[in-house]
């Protein structure tokens, strides 16, 4: 790693400022991605903000029919979090599923919605959930925060606090795993609500997308055999190593049904 | 940069660059070496310490994070205080040959200490789930995880004395 400056400012205003401040500066929080990534070389920030003496992003609050996670809560506390497991199961579920053990001690909700890898599980659960995320500036819809490869809504110096999370009547989380990464290959995020169903992809394209086919023939059944004959589109869907795009258009569809049946269980 | 934390029970104090890994600070500058460093890339865990109790990779950790936590690598892991004993863990590792070459096991032992510490009643697929970011290239992890179940057993039984 090139060396650089270490900041670990304990109020947000501070983050942000020496975030706008510092150029090519970086947030660090968890760490699970950047770290590896300063290792490689490929990138090479001046300067580090730390987060993690912002004990105000740390935590889950129950608001009825929400539920608030601090955007430095790692994983592990989302997977083993009682309110979470009970309201939102499939959320819970989700957070277990990510990476290893080691990974979920430190790795958070805030670092993954931001960074926005192709194929993370988070911006499935907030983008099927219709989560909202709030930042140090303003609230942005789920619909509207995640804009393709690593790209976000997020402004110069904006940083993530908070995501909350509307509670469904059912949601379920299932993923084929890359054997070797345990990132999704691919993974489908059902959530029903009183207005409907949303199913959210992540791993299968450039960045997480909604299945609105999916959603309609869902939100009139609500079982897996709606969706079993719906048909995934292979343009604009990622071909590498791991998988060719009409391998993983077919496992939109398998994986879809799976967290159907999960999110009935 | 100067981090003060607890590093195996004593309280230690270093100088550090902000960009130096925990695996390095604990391996070159520590001389604790039982920590190793397999990949590098955050995928074998080989490296696994504990810190504040949870899990890590420490070549993926670094080294201002260790400000004002406690840490505890395999160097640490003991049994009873004063028996001068393996801890349970690596008692059912030795008893159940759950290493060949040796080279993964403080990472292994980390993350099954953890693991059994988090939830006392683990099964077979806990473990085995509990052990993805661990890699092994000799045993076919069989004897790995019969020994994780032998040490898991062992902890609760020592736990219920």
């Amino acid at each position: 790693m090139k060396p650089f400056a270490y900041h670990q400012p304990d109020q947000i205003p501070d983050a942000a400022k020496l975030l706008t401040s510092i150029e090519d500066s970086k947030l660090v929080a968890g760490g699970m991605t950047l770290i590896p990534t300063l290792k490689q070389r490929l990138a090479n920030p001046p300067a580090l903000v730390d987060l993690s003496k912002l004990g105000s992003l740390k935590g889950i609050t129950d608001g009825g029919a929400t539920i608030t996670i601090g955007a430095m809560t790692p994983h592990a506390v989302v997977a083993a979090s009682k309110l979470v497991q009970t309201k939102i199961p499939g959320l819970a579920a989700l957070a277990s599923m990510i990476g290893d053990p080691a990974v979920r001690s430190r790795g958070t909700i805030g670092g993954s919605v931001a960074n926005n890898d192709p194929a993370a599980d988070y911006p499935a659960g907030v983008l099927g959930l219709g989560a909202t995320i709030i930042t140090s500036a303003r609230e942005i819809a789920a619909d509207k925060f995640f804009l393709g490869l690593f790209e976000t809504a997020l402004g110069p110096g904006e940083i993530i606090t908070a995501i909350r999370f509307p509670v469904p009547l059912k949601a379920g989380y299932t993923k084929f795993k890359a054997p070797a990464s345990r990132y999704a290959l691919v993974g489908v995020f059902v959530a029903k609500f009183a207005e409907g169903v949303r199913v959210a992809v992540t791993g299968a394209g450039p960045g997480v997308f909604r299945v609105p086919p999916m959603e309609a023939a869902l939100s009139s059944n609500f079982d897996p055999s709606a969706i079993a004959a719906i048909k995934i589109d292979t343009d604009g869907l990622t071909s590498d190593i791991h998988a060719e795009a009409d391998y993983r258009a077919h496992l939109v569809t398998v994986m879809a049904k799976r967290a159907v049946d999960a999110a009935l269980s | 940069m100067q981090i003060s934390f607890t590093l195996n029970g004593r309280p230690t104090t270093v100088d550090v660059e902000p960009a130096t890994l925990v695996a390095e600070l604990l391996r070159e500058q520590l001389n604790l070496t039982g920590t190793h460093i397999g990949c590098d890339t955050s995928q074998c865990g080989a490296c696994v310490v504990h810190l504040d109790g949870l899990p890590v990779k420490s070549c993926t950790l670094l080294a201002p994070a260790l400000d004002g936590a406690t840490l505890l690598t395999i160097e640490g892991l003991q049994g009873a205080p004063g028996s001068n004993l393996m801890h349970p863990m690596q008692e059912a590792f030795r008893e159940h040959h759950g290493l060949q070459c040796g080279f993964c096991t403080p990472g292994m032992l980390m993350t099954a200490v953890a693991l059994a510490a988090e939830k006392p009643d683990l099964t077979e697929a806990d473990v085995r789930h509990g052990l993805e970011g661990n890699i092994c290239r000799c045993t076919g992890y069989q004897n790995i995880v019969v020994s994780v179940m032998a040490g898991a057993a062992a902890m609760n039984a020592a736990k219920g004395e």
